[in-house]
C-alpha cells in the first residue's frame, strides 16, 4: 500500500501509539530488590486501580496514570515473579516483573548430621545449608560458603564451596580423638554452629588375664581401647565364654572405667575366651 | 428416577467446576554432583507431592481458603502463601492459577535426606477474580525454586519462590 503524503505523518503517529500500547511495562522496573523502595510511571491519564499479584504477595493501589507512583521501602519484600494489572475503566494494561532476594545473606539453615559418631570415620559428618536474606527469601545467586570442623585439641578442617541455587552440602571426616567438635558454616558475615560429639570406635583388640579366686576364676581385661587409643565407652558389652566338657557358660559384662571383670566357676581344662561385638580377644586354657 | 437425579447432579457439578486440563509434565534427570545418591523412588515421591501442591495452591488462591495449603505446604512457604491469601481476601479479590506445563529438575538433595530442592520452569495462566470487571487470563513463564522437606507421610513444600524464566 502506498501512502499519500497527507496521510503519512498520521500513519506513523498511529504506529507509534500502537507500539506504546504494546509496551505497557515501560515505566515499571523489570526487577526490584526485596524490601527496597521503587517507583513506577505508567502512561495514560486519570486514576486507575493497580493490582500487583503473585503467590507470595499482593498489593492494590489507586494510582495516577501519566505520573510517578512511589512505593516506600518494605512494600514488596517476598521474592517471586509478579504480575500487574492496571484497571483504568475501559482500558487496562498488564505486565510482569520480579522481586529478587536481597543480595546480603541474613540467615543460614544449617543441617548437620550426625550429632554423635565414631572417631576416624571418612566422610562421616555431613552439613547442608540453605542461604536466606532478611525476608526469608532463598538467595539463588552463588555465594561462597565456608565450613570448619574444629576439635578440642585445636585440629581444624576447612572447606570452601560455592552455593548452587541457594544450597550446598559438604562431607567431612571425624578426627582421631574423641570429644566435642564444633562444626561451623559461614556465608558472608553470617555463621551457624553445630556441636558434633565424637565417640571412640569399636574395640581394636581385647586382652584378658585370669587368676584363681577360691573355687572360682577371676577374669579381668586390660583397658579396652579403639584403634586410635581412645577408651571404649563404659557400658559397651564384653562377653566372656567358658567351655568345659561340652558345656558352655557365657557372661555379658558392661565396661566400667575401661575394664570388664567377672568371676566364673573354676573348671580344670576349661577354655575361656573374650569378645566384644565382632572383635575377638585372647583365649586362656584354665588348668587349676 | 434416583439415577437420573444423580446424573443431573453430576452434569451440574461438572458445569460448576469444569475439569481443568492436566498440565504437561517433563522431568529431567538430576545432576549426581548435587543430588548424590538420591533414590529414584524418593525423587518420584518428591515430584508427585510437589505437583499435588500446585493443585492445593490453585484451590486455596481461587477460594481464598488458607486451609487448602495445610497438606502440601509447611514453614516459610505456607506462611507466605497464607499471608497472600489473607491479603487478597481483605482487598476483595482472588487469583486463579492454572499450571499448563512443568519442566522439573531436582537440583539439590541434602545427604542426610532432610531436604530436596527442585527447579521448575512453569507455564501457567493467572487471572484476577472478583475485581470490578472480568480480567483476561495472563500467560506467564516462570522458574520456580522449590525446597521440600519430609514430614510424617509426604514431602511438603518449605520454600516456593520464582523468577522470570
Amino acid at each position: 500500500m502506498k501512502l499519500t503524503q497527507p496521510f503519512a505523518p498520521a500513519f506513523f503517529l498511529l504506529v507509534l501509539a500502537s507500539l506504546a500500547a504494546q509496551q505497557p511495562d515501560r515505566g515499571f522496573p523489570s526487577a526490584i530488590e526485596a524490601g527496597s523502595a521503587f517507583s513506577i510511571e505508567l502512561h495514560g491519564s486519570g486514576q486507575a486501580n493497580l493490582y500487583i499479584f503473585g503467590p507470595n504477595q499482593v498489593l492494590q493501589r489507586t494510582i495516577q496514570l501519566g505520573g510517578a507512583t512511589y512505593f516506600p521501602a518494605g512494600s514488596l519484600y517476598n521474592a517471586g515473579h509478579y504480575s500487574f494489572l492496571v484497571d483504568a475503566g475501559s482500558q487496562s494494561q498488564s505486565g510482569e516483573f520480579d522481586v529478587v532476594p536481597v543480595s546480603e545473606p541474613s540467615e543460614l539453615s544449617f543441617l548437620a548430621k550426625p550429632s554423635r559418631l565414631p572417631v576416624n570415620l571418612r566422610g562421616g559428618i555431613t552439613g547442608a545449608i540453605y542461604v536466606f536474606d532478611r525476608y526469608r527469601n532463598l538467595i539463588i545467586v552463588p555465594e561462597a560458603a565456608r565450613f570448619e570442623l574444629s576439635s578440642q585439641t585445636g585440629n581444624k578442617q576447612t572447606r570452601s564451596v560455592p552455593t548452587h541455587d541457594g544450597a550446598v552440602w559438604i562431607a567431612m571426616d571425624s578426627t582421631a580423638q574423641q570429644g566435642v567438635d564444633k562444626f561451623l558454616a559461614q556465608v558472608g558475615g553470617i555463621s551457624s554452629l553445630r556441636i558434633i560429639r565424637q565417640v571412640p570406635g569399636e574395640p581394636c583388640g581385647i586382652k584378658m588375664k585370669a587368676r584363681a579366686s577360691g573355687a572360682r576364676v577371676q577374669l579381668i581385661t586390660d583397658p579396652v581401647r579403639d584403634c586410635n587409643g581412645n577408651l571404649v565407652p563404659d557400658g559397651t558389652i564384653v562377653t566372656f565364654t567358658e567351655t568345659s566338657g561340652g558345656t558352655e557358660s557365657t557372661a555379658d559384662v558392661p565396661l566400667k572405667q575401661g575394664f570388664a571383670q567377672i568371676e566364673m566357676p573354676s573348671r580344670a581344662g576349661a577354655t575361656i575366651s573374650v569378645a566384644s561385638g565382632t572383635v575377638l580377644g585372647n583365649q586362656i586354657r584354665w588348668e587349676q | 428416577m434416583r439415577q437420573a437425579f444423580f446424573l443431573l447432579c453430576a452434569v451440574f457439578a461438572t458445569e460448576l467446576h469444569p475439569v481443568q486440563a492436566q498440565p504437561a509434565i517433563r522431568v529431567e534427570p538430576p545432576d549426581p554432583a548435587y543430588t548424590g545418591t538420591l533414590q529414584s523412588q524418593t525423587a518420584d515421591a518428591v515430584i508427585r507431592n510437589y505437583l499435588h501442591a500446585w493443585d492445593s495452591l490453585r484451590a486455596a488462591f481461587a477460594q481464598n481458603r488458607t486451609t487448602s495449603l495445610d497438606q502440601d505446604f509447611v514453614g516459610t512457604a505456607k506462611e507466605k502463601l497464607a499471608a497472600t491469601i489473607r491479603q487478597q481476601a481483605a482487598l476483595g479479590f482472588g487469583t486463579e492459577y492454572h499450571d499448563r506445563a512443568h519442566n522439573i529438575k531436582i537440583v539439590f538433595a541434602s545427604p542426610e535426606g532432610l531436604s530436596v530442592e527442585l527447579e521448575d520452569d512453569v507455564d501457567y495462566e493467572v487471572q484476577l477474580l472478583g475485581s470490578n470487571k472480568p480480567t483476561s487470563k495472563l500467560n506467564r513463564k516462570a522458574r520456580y525454586f522449590v525446597v521440600l522437606t519430609p514430614t510424617e507421610t509426604r514431602w511438603r513444600v518449605r520454600v516456593f519462590q520464582a523468577e522470570h524464566d
